[in-house]
């Protein structure tokens, strides 16, 4: 920290929703880079031939991961979903505070909605394959 | 009356010299996501298997290899141009954050560069 007086940040405002929808979408972004990593580990694994991601197979396939790829869904879901609100909000749209407090509410139920859908999907396709 | 010159307007250039390209590829990159990832998780979830077998096939396909290769080097940008403004807001220090911000860069870099030269090789052939 600077020896000097600091301006107050985060913590002088009361958490609000739409803080919170904000916050999100960069952490969940933050989290979707890790999944770029992953992404291209698999590709790489794949590449190398069927020994190569029999060995990935062994990080990827772990037990635990089903908890990271269930965050990558989540992660995904949400961050498309605001990512969108913000290219709307780009067109200088929706950008009162009623409008942005009503499109947290509606981009919080269309990703939760979304991830119900993907997750189901994923589900299906687990279950499909021994 | 306004201090800025005809050709400062032109280029766009703030106090940060670098105008508005960043904001812009950001808003580019991720219009192009929209489409790139519902594509990938749709396909991803509709093949029957995640052997080696089948995820060869697919990845082999012309379509599917040139829309992979767009998803790596659109989502890697993305991700480079979204992290770099966490750094930025976050690391502080400007040697720390400049060293960071060099990682950030060839990471992502690299990144890209085996996502594609991985999806050219089951694409072209040379996997084993």
């Amino acid at each position: 920290m600077p020896a000097r007086p600091l301006s107050p940040h985060l913590s002088v405002y009361k958490l609000k929703y739409t803080m919170l929808t904000s916050g999100l979408n960069r952490i969940t972004g933050m989290g979707l880079s890790v999944g770029l990593l992953l992404l291209v580990y698999w590709l790489v694994a794949v590449a190398g031939g069927a020994q190569s991601l029999a060995r990935a197979g062994r990080v990827l396939g772990h037990p635990l991961m089903k908890l990271v790829y269930a965050g990558f869904i989540v992660a995904s879901c949400y961050h498309l979903v605001a990512g969108i609100r913000h290219l709307v909000w780009d067109t200088g749209r929706g950008l009162e505070r009623a409008q942005s407090q009503r499109s947290a509410l509606l981009i919080t139920v269309i990703s939760i909605a979304l991830m119900l859908l993907v997750g189901y999907g994923a589900w299906l396709a687990m279950t499909r394959t021994p | 009356m306004t201090l800025r010159t005809p050709m400062r307007r032109v280029l766009g250039a703030g106090s940060a010299r670098s105008g508005v390209h960043h904001w812009w590829m950001q808003r580019l990159t991720a219009v192009a996501l929209v489409p790139l990832s519902v594509w990938f998780a749709v396909s991803l979830l509709a093949l029957p298997s995640l052997d080696h077998a089948t995820v060869a096939a697919w990845m082999a396909q012309s379509s599917t290899a040139l829309l992979l290769i767009l998803l790596v080097l659109v989502a890697s940008w993305h991700s480079r141009l979204g992290l770099q403004v966490v750094v930025e807001d976050y690391v502080p220090g400007p040697g720390a954050r400049t060293v960071t911000l060099v990682v950030v860069n060839f990471v992502h870099v690299l990144l890209a560069a085996a996502g594609v030269l991985a999806v050219l090789r089951v694409a072209l052939g040379g996997a084993a």
